[in-house]
């Protein structure tokens, strides 16, 4: 029997869907049976709905992925693989054969994820196996301002949300005066609904602490900071080690690679606040300040963290460099449009059926983003739209799927690319309340500084609310208008600016909506809770009681066998009944 | 107490002359003492001669940071997008119907659990999503959130 690999998906995605467990089994069943299988770590793959993924190597057998791995049948697969004969329900990906997500794979374009899930992210000898490291070597070995260029041809558009030229960025940055520099890596990734930095971090830090010190000295800087979120604590165990183990091979520190050359790297963790991934307040954060935005110009190139010129790009961005460094420029934009070059990660969620993380060429249409890559809506349901850019964004409707992920088709759309959240929507998704539930967000995590920003969104959201208890009136869609367009005049910053997309977007794509709820008092999705009615339809109802034995206000009044009622003026509108009920006897209107 | 000062003292004076270092200070008390106390942070201002304006005002800044006691189990509950669209306030009802808490109330009587909402803990694609201690739990239903309350009580 020739030795195998047994490669088990670690990240927080496959541990919050059991791994662990079958991590032990796994080291059981090899022990007990002295099978010849080699176990390694890794991170996620981008199949977050499969995970546990269990993924079988050796020589001179396919390699198969196989998903929603539970610990009993561990011994049968092993078994199975040594001898030629798996035998097993969910293969997701197999080398030679057909399997269910070959297309997945297929049609995605990994640099920023190349590593994700393929190595042992807490190992830097796998991360130079894979070439790592040798892109730092090839930059040490050119001049700053070539690699300057280099990044500008390569027409790089930071990934964390705007979309600017990181080249230029580097180059601001580059030729501000002054000895002390610093760079530094937004890892905040606020959005919620969005997981790209955090599966990069965890599942390839090195990757990112490599962009990081080609930048510092492509810009002369020799200090820098990853700024993290705090609630990634597996994202900050596998920097925390990388940088070690960087240090200790001379990647980082004082000469490294014997150059001369001096870059300290440090973590911040951040402290639970919205706006500190907005690149001003960020810095304040650093300093160990309140997070406020400050006012632009100077831009962090002039005079950024204490004062010093900073350049801050996303974790993505700084990910694409070494890839950039190492294929250079052209075979960069060999993949994306003109102005879009390169690839987008996006974290897939919501209604679809492969919620993850994927990586796909600019360019591509929403369309084939959701269906050919995503597999299209959870259940078959009815697409009604894609939530893109987070509270920054807005919902693109099913009658623009066709609009290409790039910078500049997004944002005709009125959302925004964003830092890659795609959150699908079906017909069971109401439009008003994912609205309101932005707003709420926006409100909450306002700063205080801008009136505007601080009141403006409070207001909205008052007026969005009052509109999901059904208690709006046709004016309150121009005071939403109105109150959008002074937020945006009036904010300093890109969080008060930005706000109101997410209601200007629904407004203008499902105003039919608000106006049922306006109008005729009702929620289209049947997901505004003071909107809905549950009844109980005679004909269908067995008198079984268990509805009203569900019922946790009491107001289902009939005896066994009895067709039963429900008492309008006490219902709390729960739906406890309605998930209940195996008759379909109840309805929802 | 006393050891707990000196516990104290050990975090103040490691963080001592270093720039930036109120937030990673005020977490690290925030460890040791579960959360941050009015004494603490007037001891903090003193000791670093930093003012308690400013100290209560980087406190009160980052939703981390809690100023009154919390339960021994901290339950955070996903209400990002993903997990809203995906039904997360039936789970949060849920959890508060479980632990019988009543409209603000965050922390059970027994002290046992606080819970918590946030926005998104990076596992959208399980939503909807609670996280426990450092574990996390994903494609909750609210009939399986009895179940997971009371394992951890054990
Ligand atoms: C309210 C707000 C939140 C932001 N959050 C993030 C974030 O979580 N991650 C991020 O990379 N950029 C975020 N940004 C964008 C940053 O300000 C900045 O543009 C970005 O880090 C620059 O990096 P890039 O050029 O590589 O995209 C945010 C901006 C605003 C206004
Ligand atoms: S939205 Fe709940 S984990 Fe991201």
């Amino acid at each position: 029997m020739s030795k195998i690999i047994a490669r088990l998906g670690l990240g927080s995605c496959g541990i919050a869907a059991g791994a662990e467990d079958v991590w032990v089994e796994l080291k059981k069943v090899i022990n007990d049976n002295s099978m010849p299988v080699t176990m390694e770590k890794t991170a996620c793959i981008g199949m977050c709905f499969e995970e546990p993924v269990l993924e079988l190597s050796g020589e001179g057998k396919p390699k198969v992925m196989l998903g929603k791995v539970e610990s009993k049948d561990i011994k049968g697969i092993l078994d199975g693989y040594l001898n030629d004969k798996l035998e097993y329900g969910n293969i997701i990906l197999h080398e030679h054969e057909e399997a269910v997500h070959n297309e997945l794979i297929a049609n995605q374009q990994r640099i920023v994820l190349r590593n994700c899930g393929v190595i042992d992210p807490e190992s830097l000898e796998d991360y130079e196996a894979t070439g790592g490291y040798q892109a730092l070597r090839k930059a040490l070995s050119m001049k700053p301002t070539d690699i300057i260029d280099m990044v500008k041809e390569s027409g790089l558009r930071g990934r964390g949300g705007a979309g600017f030229s990181t080249g230029m960025k580097w180059q601001f940055a580059h030729n501000a005066a002054g000895h002390k520099k610093y760079v530094v890596c937004n890892a905040d990734e606020g959005d919620p609904g969005a997981f790209m930095d955090r599966s990069t971090l965890e599942g390839d830090p090195h990757a990112i602490i490599e962009g990081m010190i080609i930048g510092a000295y492509a810009m002369g800087a020799d200090e820098g900071y990853l700024y993290v979120r705090a609630e990634y604590p597996m994202a900050i165990k596998h920097l925390r080690k990388a940088i070690a183990d960087a240090e200790a091979k001379e990647y980082l520190g004082q000469n490294i690679m014997a150059t001369g050359f001096k870059f300290e790297l440090h973590i911040k963790e951040g402290a639970g606040a919205f706006v500190c991934g907005e690149e001003t307040a960020l810095m304040q954060s650093i300093e160990g300040k309140r997070g406020m935005p400050t006012i632009r110009p100077p831009f962090p190139a002039e005079a950024g963290l204490w004062g010093k010129p900073t350049n801050i790009n996303n974790v993505e961005s700084w990910a694409n460099i070494p890839w950039i460094i190492t294929h250079g420029a052209a075979e960069f934009r060999k993949f994306g449009t003109e102005k879009s070059p390169g690839t987008k990660v996006f974290a897939l969620a919501g209604k679809i059926k492969n919620s993850g993380l994927i990586e796909v060429p600019m360019g591509m249409t929403l369309h084939d983003v959701i269906y050919k890559v995503g597999g299209g809506i959870k259940d078959d349901k009815k697409f009604k739209g894609v939530q893109l850019g987070g509270p920054s964004g807005g919902c693109v409707p099913a009658s623009l799927l066709d609009t290409t992920v790039d910078y500049d088709s997004i944002n005709k759309t009125g959302a925004i690319m964003g830092s890659g959240g795609m959150v699908v929507m079906d017909e069971e998704t109401c439009m008003v309340d994912i609205a309101r539930f932005f707003l709420n967000f926006t409100q909450n995590e306002s700063c205080g500084k801008c009136t505007f920003c601080r009141i403006g969104t409070r207001r909205m959201l008052e007026i969005l609310t009052r509109i999901t208890q059904g208690k709006g009136v046709m004016e309150d869609i121009e005071k939403l208008e109105q109150l959008a367009v002074q937020i945006i005049k009036s904010s300093l910053c890109g969080l008060g600016q930005t706000a109101p997309n997410p209601v200007l977007t629904t407004l203008r794509y499902f105003k039919d909506e608000y106006i049922a709820h306006i109008v005729d008092k009702k929620c289209p999705a049947h997901s505004c809770e003071a909107l809905v009615t549950y009844e109980i339809v005679p004909d269908k109802c067995v008198g079984c009681t268990l509805c009203a034995r569900k019922c946790p206000v009491n107001c289902i009044s009939g005896t066994v066998k009895q067709v039963h009622t429900i008492d309008q003026s006490k219902c709390i509108k729960c739906g406890a009944c309605y998930t209940s009920c195996k008759f379909n006897a109840i309805t929802k209107d | 107490m006393q050891n707990s000062r000196q516990e104290l003292d050990a975090i103040l004076s490691k963080f001592k002359d270093r720039h930036g270092a109120l937030i990673p200070l005020l977490q690290e008390v925030q460890l040791l003492e579960g959360y941050l106390k009015k004494e603490t942070m007037k001891y903090i201002a003193d000791q670093m001669s930093i003012s308690a304006a400013e100290i209560f005002g980087v406190a009160t800044f980052y939703s981390m940071f809690r100023l009154k006691p919390q339960g021994k189990h901290v339950v955070r509950v996903c209400k990002g997008t993903a997990c809203h669209v995906s039904g997360a306030n039936v789970i949060l009802n849920a959890i508060k119907e479980h632990l019988k808490l009543e409209g603000e109330e965050d922390t059970t009587e027994d002290t046992m659990f606080t819970v918590m909402e946030v926005a998104c803990l990076g596992c959208c694609s399980l939503a909807p999503v609670i996280m426990i201690g450092d574990q996390t739990y994903g494609k909750l239903t609210p009939e399986a959130i009895p179940g997971v309350l009371n394992k951890i009580v054990g």
